[in-house]
């Protein structure tokens, strides 16, 4: 008997969530008395492959497969014939796909985005949010094999242990059919930039960034004018205060639909679901669609100059005040603090 | 012609509160329900795309008459026709019995080129349906896709822009082929007078599986029970200061104290 965890690899190196997944799989694995395999799929999984065994696992399978195509063929051919009691991924743009494509062609069944799982009665448990997080879900699966995403942050990362030496074991590539897809051009996003999901502080704008006490140039209409402000601000207000911290940058809707930041900033109900350490958000009211992408925050702080404003109700620490004069003096404190 | 499918359902109300009763069973009361919010984005892009290639639309829901409200929205909004698949007494909450379904339709309508969905269901805050359709058809799967780029159906290929964690790929594939379509790929529309009228007057038909002619798999996963999730008990410190300065001082503080730094 045994659990997979998947490895989700960048290069030769393993995303930050993989270790999350393996914490998770681990305690899994120890309910169900199992041993736990780290899969790794991709050509070169040098330092991931060891690393793998510093984090927990018993033994790592290494496939040279890099398309979708091909790693749902090796999964769902490990699966048919290793059946392990379950398949554990981060809940990823790649994990998701990865886990419920192989579920489908084994027939198994599959809990995605889960936060705690328990074993009872030597069967598997997971739960996870439904109606964005307003109800919790106990969720089963009645096939040999379970397959499971986690959610981002749910799981905490274990500790990393001493180089051990685990047994890695490489599998030749089985027959896929060719992949369907051809990539013919990949946009790195903004270097260094820190993924909304994973990231352990996030600092976030709202509507309220275009309050901005600069000057917009002449040229611009009153729309343009709002919209330049706003930009300034997240640029040179709410990043600095990002640098200090290590923080990703986040965004409501209402700043995303009226131009002031990309869509990919936005958190809440149509955007991402995240789950950091510390969440500021400045200049938001805290709409209940904001409310259901950042309610899980361990520490959530509202900066806000209406004091009447729904995220008070929301944060452990506030402040009612003009952000244009809160945010820098922040920004400075936490430089003299943290230096 | 070139035919696009879309699926949507009936999602409660966003700002809705919804709670598990007594009974064990998930409630929102009497509030409306609103077509899941991601959908709003797929079927743009389907009414779009059809127009653009003078072909038609068609919209799926699957599920009970809940759904009738979403697709007749779909209309409203200018998907030529709409179609719910009900089988009683299937647990459609699994994925795989959905996607029996789904694929099901799709095979039966027979002349589909794509399939669009929005990014996931706000109710049951999942999107592996989508990728097992595009299994079970044995399709090209675009997932997250931001903009579609080039799609020609006389050639039967597809371009697009997907933004994952790593930034943006631009990808092509074959059709037929399964989407999945991000927020900023669109603006969506409203419905029309006219449109609203159609909307009123359309009567959905409903499919069982033995319409579509298959046979169901068992449910691989059983939903056991739900449950309110614990109340959040926070009491809000309002940080008091002479100025900003002392303010953020204070929080910064409290923030170190806190260990979230
Ligand atoms: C189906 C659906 C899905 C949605 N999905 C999302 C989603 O994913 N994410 C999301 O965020 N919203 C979402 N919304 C929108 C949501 O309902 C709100 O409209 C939105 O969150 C409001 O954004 P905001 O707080 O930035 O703006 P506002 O509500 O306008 O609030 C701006 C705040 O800024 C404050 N302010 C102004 N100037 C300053 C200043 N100088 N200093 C300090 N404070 C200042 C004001 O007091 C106010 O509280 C969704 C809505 C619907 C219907």
């Amino acid at each position: 008997m045994t659990v997979f965890a998947w490895i989700e690899t960048q290069g030769a190196y393993a995303q930050p969530s993989s270790w999350e997944t393996l914490g998770g799989a681990r305690a899994l694995a120890d309910a169900l008395q199992t041993d736990l395999r780290a899969v790794i799929f991709g050509g070169d999984s040098g330092s991931a492959a060891s690393d793998a065994g510093r984090y927990g696992a018993d033994a790592v399978i290494v496939c040279a497969c890099e398309t979708m195509e091909s790693q749902v063929a090796q999964l769902s051919s490990l699966v048919a014939e290793r059946k392990p009691r379950a398949v554990v991924a981060a809940g990823s743009s790649r994990g998701r796909e990865l886990m419920a494509s192989a579920a489908f062609d084994t027939g198994s069944g599959l809990i995605s985005d889960v936060f705690e799982l328990r074993v009872e009665d030597g069967l598997i448990i997971g739960t996870r949010p439904v109606y964005a997080g307003k109800v919790l879900m106990d969720m089963r699966a009645e096939t040999a094999t379970t397959f499971l995403t986690l959610r981002p942050r749910a799981f905490p990362t274990p500790a990393k242990g001493a180089k051990s030496q685990v047994p890695i074991e490489t599998v030749a590539a089985v027959d896929a059919p060719s992949s369907p897809l051809t990539t013919v051009e990949t946009i790195a996003a903004e270097a260094g930039a820190i993924s909304l999901t994973d990231a352990s502080i996030i600092v976030s704008g709202g509507r309220g960034m275009a309050n901005n006490p600069v000057a917009a140039p002449g040229t611009l209409s009153a729309d343009e004018a709002n919209i330049w402000r706003a930009q300034q601000g997240f640029a040179h207000i709410l990043k600095p205060l990002a640098a200090v911290l290590g923080a990703a940058i986040g965004a409501s809707r209402a700043a995303v639909d009226a131009g002031y930041i990309a869509y990919e900033h936005q958190v809440g109900q149509t955007g991402k679901v995240v789950s950091p350490d510390l969440y500021i958000a400045c200049g938001i009211s805290g709409a209940i669609q904001h409310q259901a992408g950042m309610r899980g925050s361990k520490i959530i702080v509202a900066i806000n100059k209406d004091k009447n404003a729904p995220i008070f109700k929301l944060a452990h620490y506030g402040i009612v005040g003009d952000l244009y004069e809160i945010v820098p003096a922040l920004t400075a404190a936490l430089e003299r603090k943290l230096s | 012609m070139a035919h696009i499918v879309t699926f949507t359902r009936s999602t409660p109300d966003t700002a809705a509160k919804v709670w598990v009763a007594e009974s064990g069973a998930v409630t929102w009361g009497d509030v409306a329900t609103v077509v899941n919010p991601w959908d709003e984005y797929s079927l743009e892009e389907t009414i779009a795309q059809a127009k653009a290639a003078r072909g038609r639309s068609t919209a799926l829901a699957i599920g009970g008459a809940l759904h009738d409200d979403a697709l007749k929205h779909s209309i409203a909004l200018g998907i030529n026709s709409a179609i719910r698949i009900e089988e009683p007494g299937a647990d459609a909450g699994d994925s795989l019995v959905w996607t029996a379904l789904a694929a099901g339709a799709i095979n039966k309508l027979g002349d589909v080129d794509l399939a669009i969905f929005g990014k996931e269901s706000v109710d049951v805050g999942s999107d592996q349906h989508m990728y097992q359709v595009a299994r079970s058809l044995g399709w090209s799967m675009l997932s997250l896709v931001s903009k579609i780029i080039e799609l020609d159906f006389a050639t039967r290929s597809i371009k697009v822009e997907r933004t994952v964690e790593a930034g943006k790929d631009i990808v092509t594939a074959r059709l037929p082929a399964v989407l999945s379509v991000l927020k900023d790929i669109n603006e969506p529309r409203y419905p029309n007078f006219l449109g609203i009228r159609k909307a009123a007057k359309a009567k959905i038909p409903v499919w069982s599986a033995a319409d579509l002619g298959i046979e169901l798999p068992a449910a691989a996963t059983t939903a056991l029970s739900y449950s309110n999730p614990p109340a959040r008990d926070i009491s809000t410190e309002i940080i008091a200061g002479a100025d900003a300065a002392e303010k953020a001082a204070l929080l910064a503080s409290h923030l170190l104290a806190e260990k979230v730094l």
